[in-house]
């Protein structure tokens, strides 16, 4: 059975011709170099992320979650889903992270009009980057035990405080962020929702090198930040409720459907490429066995999100069941990473990480795709932590939806 | 099977047990991992003042003649302090092979000097196409002379960059495949026609690429018969096999730890996150597999000096339980520790790596249970 077959979707005619299309399109604007960091797992730099980002713009596709109105293509759930596997099949860089997928939601929906016009062309336009700022180093799976504090002082809150496990904050010139106005009543009903200028006084970014080697996440302090009050969205001390409406937002784009089939795909490259005896590694059938596995898994979550897309269609919400997603898509995710390091064998060894930025020019060690293998399988651990833990998504589904 | 230790094993186990305690700090391992050779040359000295080098060395060649059981005393202790020095390449692999295949004379120039601390020792082995088929070699011994001419690509010898000899695999006849034709040669890494590419490795230690040039050596740096090289590989190869497993019962033992402490000290919801019994049955499974495997380590060490065949099939059955137990306790324990798992701050990273590695060195867990399911 070949994979291609078996993983592909069964489109309507104008579904199989618009997915065309994109698929044309990428082909056509995506720099070969782009490409290639892509495949071979390269770091990406803001740049790369936010040309891409651009090149989508120029499309009228940088912001398909959009409605029509803030910029959006006006495209059809399902569209939406084929764009994803397009531009994950087609290895483009991810979309920019936070601003497009969550904060521009939000905005949208429980932005003040002011703050929509200010905020939402300038990340349509890929001026602004985003980061979260909702950890902190006490308040992880509890998170609404955070205790980094805006005081209310006229126009302005003065924030103060740390938030941890920021993702690309070095890039962010903006954060939206969680802060403790009240510690009454409720945790939940004491936080409030802020976006912060990250340009402004007494902003501090530490990066926190993770075990693969990398330093994609920080440290944020806020000494004495002051934050105009205009920038909380919706009404102080109701901050939790619009957390909770913009994790909702992650949704169907959390599973990553499109990303992992490529990188199923990928697996099988690589296997073909790595001898075994007298032939590869992708002739092994104990091999095959497990990529088939994941397979399996992922055609099943795949069958969920477009059960899920099509009741969004039809104007329904997803709920809680969005935690499935999450725990499945992200365990599919660590498995995959774990077939690409062990299919390089020997060649999981060797810590280059200079082979994996920009202007390294030497020979690769063994094989070019190996490099960036193992880091990747230590560094996706974190998936199963990030976004909510998935014993905090299984205590979700426990409590709202199976009633427990 | 008596799994007690003996008087002399019990001040073994104190002893590196000490050591790894007061003079092994994690911030002491990270500076040495970094430095040039990548392990302390003072540490070498002391494994050699301790007599750990000369432990499972023969007595008539300098050594103390202990068995695999006393030296996984050691691998333990070296698990769980993530020690850097290349005690496995040099003792376990390299004098192995020697002892095991080496001539009298270079059993005698050899084995004592490595047994003083002053001879490190690496194998270069595996190819790019040999995955981990222990006879899969394509590197070429051509006869030359009373010598050889040695030409080939090796892959991922650890610690070839400061070893003072490499032990170099060859084929000297037969096909690629083939298990008999299969030659073993000391090899100078300064000698003409020897290049290096060092590099670190994913777990702190360091390996090299090493390319072999039309490289010559004498009658005197050929080990054993010329074409049986394969009976003393697989002999040491196994023994390999089970010190990585007590490597790996080192590391579980000091994840699991650090886990159940954190567990017992990080509050969230205003307890402590190990009153939670969805993350204590978790604890339990990583327990589970780090007694299961340590109990299997023991019994395979105990009878690592049986028959080839009953030999290969505990040292398999030992590497593939520690594979899997490591990947499980290494994935958890990140896990359970949240963000701060994921930190290169916090040892716990540096664990599950070794972990990993350890499950790719001399073949997964899932090569070896293929292995044997073939096995009769």
């Amino acid at each position: 059975m070949e994979m291609a077959n078996f993983m592909e979707l069964q489109l309507s005619a104008d579904d199989a011709a618009f997915r065309d299309e994109v698929g044309d399109f990428i082909a056509e604007n995506l720099a070969p170099e782009l490409k290639r960091k892509v495949e071979m797992g390269h770091e990406l730099s803001k740049e790369d992320t936010v040309r891409w980002h651009k090149t989508l713009l120029k499309q009228g596709w940088a912001a398909p979650n959009w409605p029509e109105a803030f910029g959006g293509p006006g495209w059809s759930t399902m569209q939406k889903h084929i764009f994803d596997g397009e531009l994950a099949a087609g290895s483009t860089p991810q979309p920019m992270p936070f601003g497009l997928s969550m904060i521009g939601p939000l905005i949208i929906k429980f932005g003040s009009d002011e703050q929509k016009k200010r905020y939402l062309p300038r990340i349509l336009s890929g001026e602004d980057w985003w980061c979260q700022g909702y950890s902190e180093s006490g308040a992880g799976s509890d998170l609404a035990s955070l205790q980094t504090k805006a005081i209310r002082d006229g126009d302005h809150y003065i924030v103060n405080g740390s938030k941890t496990w920021t993702t690309l904050a070095q890039y962010a010139n903006m954060m939206f962020c969680l802060v403790r106005t009240s510690s009454e009543g409720k945790r939940q009903a004491g936080i409030t929702f802020l976006l912060i200028d990250m340009t402004v006084p007494g902003i501090t970014v530490k990066p926190i090198q993770t075990m693969d080697g990398g330093r994609e996440i920080n440290e944020v302090f806020f000494d004495d930040v002051l934050v105009p009050v205009e920038n909380m969205i919706g009404e102080e001390n109701k901050g939790w409720t619009y957390a909770k409406v913009l994790l909702g937002f992650e949704r169907t784009g959390i599973a990553a459907i499109g990303r992992s089939k490529k990188l199923l795909l990928r697996v099988r490259e690589i296997a073909a490429s790595e001898p075994m005896g007298e032939s590869t590694l992708n002739d092994d059938p104990d091999f095959r066995l497990k990529i088939a596995e994941v397979e399996v898994e992922l055609l099943a979550l795949e069958s969920v999100v477009l059960k899920v897309l099509a009741a969004e269609g039809a104007g329904k919400e997803i709920g809680p069941e969005a935690s499935l997603l999450k725990i499945k898509a992200t365990e599919i995710q660590q498995s995959i990473s774990e077939l690409l390091f062990e299919a390089v064998g020997n060649y999981a060894h060797p810590y280059v990480p200079e082979a994996l930025e920009d202007g390294w020019n030497e020979d690769p060690i063994g094989p070019e795709y190996a490099a960036s293998l193992a880091p990747q399988y230590f560094n996706w651990r974190k998936r199963s932590i990030y976004g909510g833990t998935n014993e905090i998504q299984k205590n979700i589904i426990a409590k709202m939806v199976l009633g427990l | 099977m008596d799994f007690a230790l003996t008087e002399e094993q019990r001040l073994l186990r104190e002893s590196v047990d000490r050591f790894i305690d007061s003079d092994y700090s994690f911030d002491q391992r990270r500076d040495w991992a970094a430095s040039a050779g990548g392990f302390s040359s003072r540490n070498w000295a002391t494994f050699a003042e301790l007599g750990w080098l000369a432990l499972p060395i023969p007595e008539d060649h300098g050594g103390l003649g202990g068995s695999l059981s006393d030296t996984v005393i050691l691998s333990r202790a070296f698990g769980r302090g993530l020690v850097v020095e290349p005690y496995l390449s040099t003792v376990i692999v390299g004098a192995g092979l020697v002892a095991a295949a080496g001539t009298k004379a270079q059993r005698n120039d050899i084995l004592p000097k490595v047994a003083q601390g002053d001879m490190k020792l690496a194998f270069a082995h595996s190819e790019r196409q040999s995955r981990y088929d222990l006879f899969d070699v394509a590197t070429e011994a051509r006869a030359d002379g009373d010598g050889f001419t040695l030409t080939g690509q090796k892959a991922v010898a650890f610690n070839a960059d400061t070893a003072d000899r490499l032990i170099v695999s060859a084929r000297v006849s037969g096909d690629r495949r083939d298990r008999t034709g299969i030659g073993l040669f000391l090899v100078d890494p300064k000698a003409d026609g020897v290049t290096l590419r060092a590099y670190p490795t994913q777990d702190g230690g360091r390996a090299a690429e090493v390319a072999l040039n039309g490289v010559s050596v004498g009658a005197d740096a050929v080990l054993s018969s010329v074409e049986d090289g394969l009976a003393a590989i697989e002999l040491v190869v196994d023994h390999a096999l089970i010190a990585l497993s007590a490597e790996a019962v080192g590391a579980m033992e000091a994840l699991n730890r650090q886990t159940v402490e954190f567990l017992g000290t990080r509050k969230q919801f205003g307890v402590p996150i190990g009153s939670f019994q969805i993350l204590q049955h978790t604890a339990v499974d990583m327990f589970m597999e780090q007694e299961l495997t340590t109990s299997l380590m023991e019994r395979a060490a105990a009878c690592a000096s049986g028959a080839p065949a009953s030999r290969a099939k505990v040292a398999a059955a030992a590497k593939v339980r520690a594979g899997r137990a490591g990947k499980l306790v290494g994935q958890r324990a990140v896990h359970l520790h949240g963000g701060m798992g994921m930190t290169d701050e916090l040892p716990v990273g540096h664990y599950f790596k070794r972990l990993a590695m350890i499950d790719v060195t001399f073949g997964t867990a899932d090569h070896h249970l293929k292995r044997l399911a073939a096995m009769d």
